[in-house]
């Protein structure tokens, strides 16, 4: 749908965890693209599926999950790589790991090794992938260190050269998570993965880490896929969003459009759950009925159908597919088209 | 760090004053002394002795004191470093222990070595496995060598070694090196011999300690930091060595202290069992023979060192943790 290569295109993902009680499809069938230095954000309840998904993306998913269908291509310098295909724990997708596409995990509190300075863990991972700021030669250990100071300072770190030599439990919330940014930073990544960055900190912090986030995507051009369970947040950060439910996405389309103009039942029903303040004091907030189906009685047809709404005989028999609706919105409803899943 | 440290070496003397009364008072408990002890042997063996000789060793050792008056003696003799003499073998105590001092320590060191060579690596094998074959393999295996008592396996050794191989493995040296000066040769003989005893010794303690840094490793490789550090795109092997195993074995430090006394003393069953001549057995005989200042030696230095080996496991510990170092 888009005239420009995306620089991320995932097709039809499917991954699976083989458990005892029984398999359970944690994504099945997500299809995206992120463009070069766009900000794309994934919502959804939690267990919708969007952290396997990233997790999918960096070839971190652990066992007993597997990647079993689908397509993961990235754009590199020299041509495209589907990563679905890399060895887990092979060279090709460790040089793309944190060099290409960078992480920030959702907890800052244990995302650090207790007893490893923070500094010390950063230019582990400078030295790592050093020829991206060094063509042709391996960076010292010193030149390491004064990029992280450099790094600490741009994350807005204040006293740099002191903080590098700190372990991770002498910082705050938000300094934590200002390092654990510097460290996704370190390697000048084309993608950054923010797997919901600030769920953990303090409102006031939580802010403060957005703001930095925006102002350092605009400075390093850098795409970010923001996965998070927070509309506002999204509403704040993203360009483009991606809904997701039971690990299929449900719609898509600029945040403009997915915010006024919401095709998907689901979609509504989310955006009617957001407190308003304009809205009546002490009514009951609307929510969406019915819980989320346990994983391994996953609905058939459309994965929705049991708490919508509009559901129709159809919906419960077949699996609809994403299709165009609006002009940049595609929606997987068979409201607005008829096209099923094969 | 130093203060703390300093605060626990002033504690020492105090704990060793407490430690020398409560053995004291323990080695005295059963009835008789040592002389009606050796009365006893020597009646059986069909000789007998005058009750004046007798009263005159007892007066002589000091055992018609009161008690409290005998743990002066034995106490003011120990602040002096005199250890006194074993009333057994008539010889100074500090001689009878440096005897067995070395062999005692080899044993101890090289079982303690072979515990941890196999135990760690097992431990991280089956942690980074868990639940494939070779995983449940050394799990039986720990399990077996955890439940069965090590004097038994001991036994069970000897008897396998003696009648399907014929194999002495008691002791730990060959008749005719026994009593021989030190020689290569020698060296040799003991190294053949020693490493039965201390595989003995130490099975129990390598699978407890495999076990424990299963479990523990099992826990730190679900920690957020493992994915962070795989998401940098470090090595598998490396990042679990580096990160996981790191932690995993900060638990494991606060124990080598434990080891200190265990070096000493050898293992007290096993060794009589398997007739190797270190502390042991000497502790042994000394508790049957009543020959209470050799016992009471004996046991003090081994409390001592259990409390030095405390001390230095939670020095060990700070060194590896900054967690400790910096708050405590």
């Amino acid at each position: 749908m888009t005239a420009i290569d995306p620089l991320l295109s995932v097709r039809d993902l499917r991954v699976s965890f083989a458990l005892d009680e029984g398999l359970v499809r944690a994504v099945d069938g997500t299809s995206f693209d992120v463009l070069s230095g766009q900000v794309l954000g994934v919502v959804g309840e939690s267990g919708c599926g969007k952290s396997v998904t990233m997790r999918a993306i960096l070839q971190l998913v652990e066992r007993p999950g597997r990647i079993t269908h689908g397509a993961i291509r990235f754009r590199r310098d020299d041509g495209i790589v589907d990563l679905a295909q890399l060895e887990p724990r092979g060279a090709a997708m460790r040089e793309i790991r944190g060099g290409e596409i960078a992480l920030i995990p959702q907890e800052p509190m244990a995302a650090f090794s207790p007893v490893h300075t923070v500094g010390e863990q950063i230019i582990e991972a400078i030295l790592l992938h050093s020829h991206r700021w060094q063509a042709g030669r391996a960076l010292s250990r010193r030149e390491a260190r004064d990029i992280t100071v450099g790094l600490f300072r741009d994350v807005g770190i204040s006293m740099p050269e002191q903080r590098v030599d700190a372990y991770s439990w002498q910082l705050s919330g938000g300094l934590r998570q200002r390092a654990m940014i510097a460290m996704a930073l370190s390697c000048k990544p084309r993608l950054l993965i923010a797997d919901e960055p600030t769920t953990a900190i303090d409102v006031t912090t939580q802010a403060q880490v957005l703001a930095l986030l925006r102002d350092l995507q605009a400075r390093y051009d850098t795409a970010i896929i923001f996965i998070t369970h927070d509309l506002g947040v999204i509403a704040q950060m993203a360009s483009y969003v991606v809904v997701m439910y039971l690990g299929r996405v449900m719609e898509e389309g600029p945040v403009d459009d997915i915010f006024h103009a919401p095709k998907h039942p689901y979609t509504q029903a989310l955006l009617r759950s957001i407190p308003s303040l304009h809205g009546k004091t002490r009514v009951a907030l609307p929510v969406i009925s019915g819980a989320l189906p346990h994983p391994f009685n996953r609905p058939t047809g459309c994965p929705f159908h049991p708490r919508c709404p509009d559901a129709m005989d159809r919906c419960s028999a077949a699996v609809p597919k994403p299709m165009p609706v609006a002009a940049n919105q595609l929606a997987s409803c068979f409201l607005h088209h008829d096209e099923a899943e094969p | 760090m130093t203060r703390y440290i300093l605060q626990r070496l002033a504690l020492l003397p105090l704990l060793m004053v407490v430690y020398s009364f409560v053995i004291f008072v323990i080695i005295q408990a059963p009835p008789g002394d040592f002389l009606t002890a050796y009365v006893a042997t020597l009646a059986s063996s069909g000789s007998s002795i005058s009750q004046e000789q007798i009263e005159a060793w007892r007066a002589q050792y000091g055992l018609d004191q009161p008690m409290i008056v005998q743990y002066w003696l034995w106490v003011k003799h120990l602040l002096h470093g005199n250890f006194g003499l074993s009333l057994e073998y008539q010889r100074p105590n500090a001689e009878l222990i440096g005897e067995q001092i070395g062999l005692t320590l080899a044993l101890a060191l090289f079982s303690f070595v072979l515990t941890w060579a196999i135990a760690i690596p097992a431990g991280i094998y089956s942690a980074t496995h868990p639940r494939s074959l070779g995983d449940h393999v050394l799990t039986v295996i720990n399990y077996v060598g955890v439940a069965t008592p090590n004097f038994m396996l001991a036994l069970i050794l000897m008897w396998v070694a003696f009648a399907y191989f014929d194999l002495s493995v008691t002791g730990l040296y060959s008749p005719e090196y026994a009593d021989a000066p030190w020689s290569w040769a020698k060296l040799a003989d003991l190294m053949a011999h020693l490493w039965l005893p201390a595989l003995v010794l130490g099975i129990a303690g390598t699978a407890r300690l495999s076990r424990v840094m299963r479990a523990n490793l099992l826990d730190e490789l679900n920690k957020p930091y493992v994915v962070t550090a795989r998401a940098k795109g470090m090595k598998e092997w490396r990042l679990v060595l580096r990160y996981p195993v790191r932690l995993a074995f900060n638990p494991l430090i606060s124990t080598i202290g434990w080891y200190l006394p265990m070096l000493f003393s050898g293992s007290l069953i096993v060794a009589t069992v398997m007739n190797l001549p270190n502390i042991g057995p000497l502790l042994l005989r000394a508790l049957v023979n009543q020959d209470m200042y050799l016992a009471g030696g004996i046991l003090l230095i081994y409390s001592f060192l259990t409390i030095v080996g405390t001390l230095l496991s939670d020095i060990l510990l700070a060194l590896a943790d900054p967690r400790i170092r910096v708050e405590g």
